[in-house]
């Protein structure tokens, strides 16, 4: 016989913490982009981490500068369920003077992927209700 | 540790969608053919299983290991589930490997599925995509052809690769998985459909990328006495590495080249490494695995790879990462023909087919991407090449290569994450 398949709904309200990321996001809302350094190596890191990858020490919490540059990018025309609804858009991984790794963030305000180069400089901008989210920042050509 | 031996394998076609069986019921199939291509095999040499697939998710389903193990009747025996993201056959297999090779067991059953079309594609891709850092990269992008996307660009601007050799790539696999049965996408395509295919995330189009599927593999490995009262065609796992590198992508530090034994600093200039352009954990795992079977010219003492192409463009990076061309050098390698099979024509022109054929089964892209069949779906492939008996197994021997002796399988997660890599030879 024809197999029988049914539809079983499979929703959850997951009580995500952000944990010892969460000044990052309070940061966000607050227009401050913050990263860590660590105080053993001086490493920097643009996306935080509370414990140095490379030394293991607590890092120190750091404001990031505004202005970056594009280190690489994509336009996403197709995408998970939940982004599907804002496609197309663009990602970018931020780099920063200071800082030793990159940011994933959305970049606005160009119309298409021939746009964007690396190398090309742009600056933070902030969501003005924070939904304490990473895309509470995002980034525009500067 | 002692030598470990494939003995066995077998795959259920992999498709978009088996609506037709659950599970369980594609690991007995793959299992069955793998056990019914060894007569001499008896259920009381099978000493305990490891079990691979990569996401609750898909199954609905938990302890989805010990439902196939006790539907394949492998009860009592030792059972344990393994799972590293899209390198989870690899892990698996490496996890049989280790559990023959220290004696723990003599005979040693992998078997790995995933039953990806229960749901939605953009579903499947969030599922996929909660493989990246929660906190940071999903909510920004949510997507991994997205964070694909973004690396090849950076290898195109540090390197000088093109959008032309990605699509080599995929007219490549798509080519060769004409000729093998269990693959899910079987097409003759030009460099031109690749291009105009729906653009997924610049520069990736729809062919540039592999697909979900439903499927199974099953790989049987023994100590040397058990293969050869088996077999007298076994297949020797001479070399195993592992890899691992940061989850976000965006964490890859800027440093030195770890340099292959054919290469030398002066090489890469001021190349910073990893980056985002490549991955240090398959440059690991291919030095790990190529140090363990005494390999110094992976290109030369390598006969073929079945590695990990879920994009047309880690394809690309992949070749460097395994020194068989240096960083940097990918594009040209796969645009001179260096990946293709001498014997099948591509309707492209090759200065240099056939140096080392990449991905003859079809790869990821062509036959689908199960996520924990896939890496042990290589090791059959592989371990068929070797034996000589692709005609046997495929119904046609196109993709038999002329010289099988070694070869190697490579198994990637996450934005290259974990990355597996493993040497099989011939071991009569
Ligand atoms: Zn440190």
């Amino acid at each position: 016989m024809s197999p029988i398949v049914i539809k079983h709904p499979y929703t959850v309200e997951y009580l995500h913490s952000y944990g010892q990321d969460s000044p990052f996001f309070a940061g966000l809302a607050n227009k401050r982009l913050l990263g860590t350094r660590c105080g053993g190596c001086r490493y920097t890191y643009a996306t935080p981490r509370l414990h140095c990858a490379n030394c293991g020490k607590e890092t120190d919490w750091v404001e990031l500068p505004q202005e970056g540059r594009v280190h690489t990018f994509t336009t996403c025309f197709f995408g998970s369920e939940a982004f599907l609804k804002e496609t197309p858009f663009h990602l970018v991984l931020v780099e920063f003077d200071g800082a030793d790794t990159l940011l994933l963030a959305r970049l606005i305000g160009v119309e298409n992927p021939e746009d964007i180069r690396i190398g090309m400089k742009i600056r933070a901008k902030f969501r003005r209700n924070s939904q304490l989210k990473p895309t509470d920042v995002y980034f525009v050509p500067a | 540790m002692r030598p470990v031996y494939m003995v066995s394998g077998g795959v259920s076609k992999f498709e978009k969608a088996r609506p037709d069986a659950t599970f369980q019921k594609m690991v007995k199939e793959a299992f069955d053919y793998a056990y019914g291509d060894l007569p001499k095999l008896k259920r009381e040499t099978i000493d305990g299983s490891v079990a691979s697939y990569f996401s609750d998710h898909f199954t609905r389903q938990l302890m989805a290991g010990i439902m196939a193990t006790d539907y394949l009747g492998l009860c009592p025996k030792p059972n344990k589930r393994v799972e590293g993201g899209g390198a989870t056959g690899g892990l698996s297999f490496q996890s049989g490997w280790e559990a023959v090779a220290s004696g723990r067991m003599n005979c040693c059953v992998v078997f790995g599925f995933e039953t990806m079309s229960r749901v939605q594609t953009w579903k499947g891709n969030e599922f996929i995509a909660h493989a990246s850092d929660t906190n940071f990269d999903y909510p920004v992008g949510g997507f991994y052809s997205g964070y694909y996307a973004m690396m090849v660009n950076r290898h195109m601007h540090e390197f000088g690769t093109t959008v032309e050799q990605m699509a080599m790539v995929s007219v490549k696999n798509h080519r060769n998985a004409c000729y093998n049965p269990y693959a899910q996408k079987r097409r003759k395509l030009t460099i031109q459909d690749v291009r105009d295919s729906q653009m997924v995330a610049y520069p990736l189009t729809l062919l540039d990328i592999c697909v979900m599927s439903d499927g199974a593999a099953v790989c049987i490995l023994t100590d040397e006495e058990t293969a050869f009262k088996l077999t007298d065609k076994p297949v020797r796992i001479s070399g195993v590495g592992t890899g691992t590198d940061f989850m976000r992508f965006a964490d890859r530090p800027h440093g030195k080249v770890i340099l292959a034994p054919n290469e030398k600093e002066s090489d890469y200039g001021k190349l910073k490494y990893p980056g985002v352009h490549s991955f240090r954990a398959g440059r690991s795992a291919g030095l790990q695995a190529y140090k363990m079977a005494g390999i110094k010219d992976p290109i030369r003492e390598i006969d073929f790879i079945e590695l990990h192409d879920a994009y047309t463009s880690s394809e690309i990076q992949t070749y460097e990462d395994l020194a068989l061309c240096k960083y940097g050098d990918g594009g040209t390698f796969v645009e001179e023909g260096h990946p293709f099979l001498p014997q099948i024509d591509y309707g492209l022109k090759l200065k240099k087919k056939g140096t080392i054929p990449i991905n003859p089964s079809g790869g990821l892209i062509a036959c689908g991407h199960p996520v924990g069949a896939t890496g042990l779906m290589q090791a059959v492939f592989a371990f068929w090449q070797i034996q000589g008996r692709i005609r046997q197994h495929f119904g046609s021997g196109e993709l038999q290569l002329k010289k099988a002796d070694r070869g190697l399988i490579h198994s990637h997660a996450g934005t290259g994450t974990y990355v597996t890599v493993s040497i099989l030879e011939r071991g009569w």
